[in-house]
């Protein structure tokens, strides 16, 4: 092993390591990819929604033997109060299609499909070795890593940090910073086990059809947070998170946390009964645009999580994750065939590619949410969603006051609560955080 | 009316997890310290594995059995040297059955 010098080492075996080292091993590179986990996955910590798009570009014919949950046909999106919830529900039998969008996925299950791909793609995939340094020559540049299971040092042209959102040794090289609390969430999830068959009566599912719940509100405390309760075939996903840094103020305790979301009553009926098999953690980061990292130098580059490449707006990460390790794999590969040396320069190239990309792109539109979500955290996860709650009980409630005076009484809670001037500067905020 | 706080105990939660434990070879470490500051002190309810807790001296301890290796508490109070972290040994640690 010691006197064998690699193309690539790759750092880690979740979404964004199995993208690059497939992508390189498949075309013929030497690839080593190292992975701390027993086993691919079991580091790692998802809801999970997996996009098929970003994977059929890496693997076309995934379906064919992928362990996937259920194909989603029905998006929630809920906005709680303490006894209820504003909802806006998406179903589409146009999701019944051959190849479907979107899937749930169990982490540990994918992450071992995907790193069988690898290792048949001819990757040498070496799980159970922690890295614990990169290796630089005199001038700084990456020459490959030191682990804790073997002696000397590995040589490769070129290591690709997929090391996730903690990002250690990337960190610790200095080649970026170790992540704020205020640039990213901690979540908690919970597995819980029914029969498929009952999953399938309360969400009104059939043959592998799934439904996701997202869900903000005063669940998070006047946090910034999200809630999530996603339909595998046999167990439902279910968590919360939200930023450290406002973990940090206000002393809550995540499990606290998920425990209220767990026994709310519009969310305890849709678990009830059911067996907890794993109770996980996980960072997500949450700076967006401004917090991406430089992206290569010499001798690495970054990809995934640890290059903050999620996007918290939407609840995307794993495809960002795929498609920034596809590309790292594909500029490598490009550079190797010129015959260039891995230099800076040359491994700009990732970059223009991310840039060209939705990566960057979706990234870039969202740059100014992470800060107004954050500086304004009370009035969109507390304030609001209890105004909207009322608004909404106001509007059921069939009693002896005339509509107009209902819909009065509304107008006057938002202004009582916000101010005018208040409500409206934080939707011309939102508005252009969107935009 | 508002929710009950379930009297949770984090220890319960935990025991469904796998872990392989390495003995005497704690991954994280808290630095000697008088008394607390305020991020340290908060992760006795923030680490979500309830890994910190406060002695009887009114100083921050850390027993990283049940650690689910998240990274916060690095996050929160590695830059300031009141802890030191570091991943487990290859293989040890939290194994995640699902994830
Ligand atoms: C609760 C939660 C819900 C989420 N839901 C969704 C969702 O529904 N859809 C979605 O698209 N995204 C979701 N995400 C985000 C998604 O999980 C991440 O964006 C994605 O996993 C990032 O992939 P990655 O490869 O960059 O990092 P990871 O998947 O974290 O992989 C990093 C790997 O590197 C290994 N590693 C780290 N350091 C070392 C080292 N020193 N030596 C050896 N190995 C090392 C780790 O063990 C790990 O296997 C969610 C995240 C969380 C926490
Ligand atoms: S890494 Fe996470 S689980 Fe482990 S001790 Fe720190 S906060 Fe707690």
């Amino acid at each position: 092993m010691t006197e064998e010098k690699f193309d690539a080492i790759v750092i880690g075996a979740g979404m964004a390591g199995n993208a690059a080292a497939y992508t390189m091993a498949s075309r013929g590179l030497k690839v080593l990819q190292l992975e701390r986990g027993e086993y691919p996955g079991s580091k790692n910590v998802q809801g999970a929604i997996m996009y098929s798009n970003m994977l059929e570009k890496i693997i076309p014919d995934f379906r064919d033997d992928a362990p996937l949950e259920r194909h989603l046909v029905e998006q929630r999106f809920w906005m709680m109060d303490d006894t209820s919830h504003v909802g806006m529900q998406y179903r589409s039998d146009d999701f019944n299609e051959s190849r479907p969008n979107r899937y749930t996925v169990i982490r540990a299950q994918f992450d071992k499909w995907f790193s069988r791909k690898v290792r048949e793609a001819g990757a040498t995939v070496l799980c159970e070795t922690t890295v614990t340094e990169l290796a630089r020559d005199a001038d700084g540049n990456v020459i490959g890593v030191h682990t804790d299971r073997i002696g000397d040092v590995i040589l490769a042209d070129v290591v690709v940090l997929a090391e996730g959102v903690n990002g250690l040794l990337g960190t610790r090289a200095g080649l970026r910073e170790t992540p704020k609390p205020e640039t990213v969430a901690l979540a908690v999830k919970e597995m819980h086990f029914l029969p498929e068959e009952v999953i399938d009566q309360r969400f009104g599912l059939k043959a592998n059809e799934g439904c996701v719940i997202e869900a903000a509100g005063t669940i998070s405390r006047s946090m910034a947070g999200l809630a999530f309760l996603y339909t595998n075939k046999e167990s439902i996903s279910i968590g919360i998170g939200c930023l450290v840094s406002d973990f940090a103020a206000t002393m809550e305790s995540p499990y606290d946390l998920l425990e209220n979301f767990k026994n709310h009553p519009s969310v305890r009926p849709l678990i009830a009964d059911s067996e907890v098999k794993e109770y996980a953690a996980h960072l997500i980061p949450e700076g967006g645009y401004k917090a991406i990292p430089q992206l290569f130098g010499n001798g690495w580059v970054v990809a995934g999580d640890a290059a903050q490449l999620n996007n918290a707006v939407h609840r995307e990460g794993s495809n960002l994750a795929m498609t920034s390790g596809r590309l790292a794999g594909e500029a490598i590969l490009q550079v190797k065939k010129r015959g260039d040396p891995m230099v800076k320069e040359n491994l700009a190239l990732y970059k223009s590619k991310l840039d060209k990309s939705f990566v960057i792109k979706d990234l870039r539109k969202y740059k100014d949410m992470p800060a107004l979500l954050h500086t304004n955290s009370r009035n969109f996860f507390t304030t609001y969603p209890q105004l909207l709650s009322q608004a909404a009980q106001n509007f059921m409630r069939v009693d002896s006051t005339p509509k107009l005076d209902k819909e009065r009484a509304t107008t006057a809670a938002f202004v009582k609560e916000r101010s005018r001037w208040g409500l409206v500067s934080d939707a011309v905020r939102l508005a252009f955080a969107w935009r | 009316m508002t929710i009950a706080v379930t009297n949770l105990r984090v220890e319960e939660k935990l025991y469904q997890n796998r872990y392989v434990v390495d003995s005497g070879r704690p991954h994280i470490k808290v630095r000697p310290h008088q008394s607390p500051s305020a991020k340290l002190y908060a992760l006795t309810s923030v680490c979500p594995a309830k890994c910190y807790e406060l002695n009887d001296n009114g100083q921050v301890e850390i027993t990283a059995d049940g650690c689910m290796e998240c990274g916060t508490c690095r996050v929160l109070c590695e830059a300031s040297g009141e802890i030191e972290w570091n991943y487990p040994r290859g293989g040890f640690g939290v194994l995640f059955k699902f994830g």
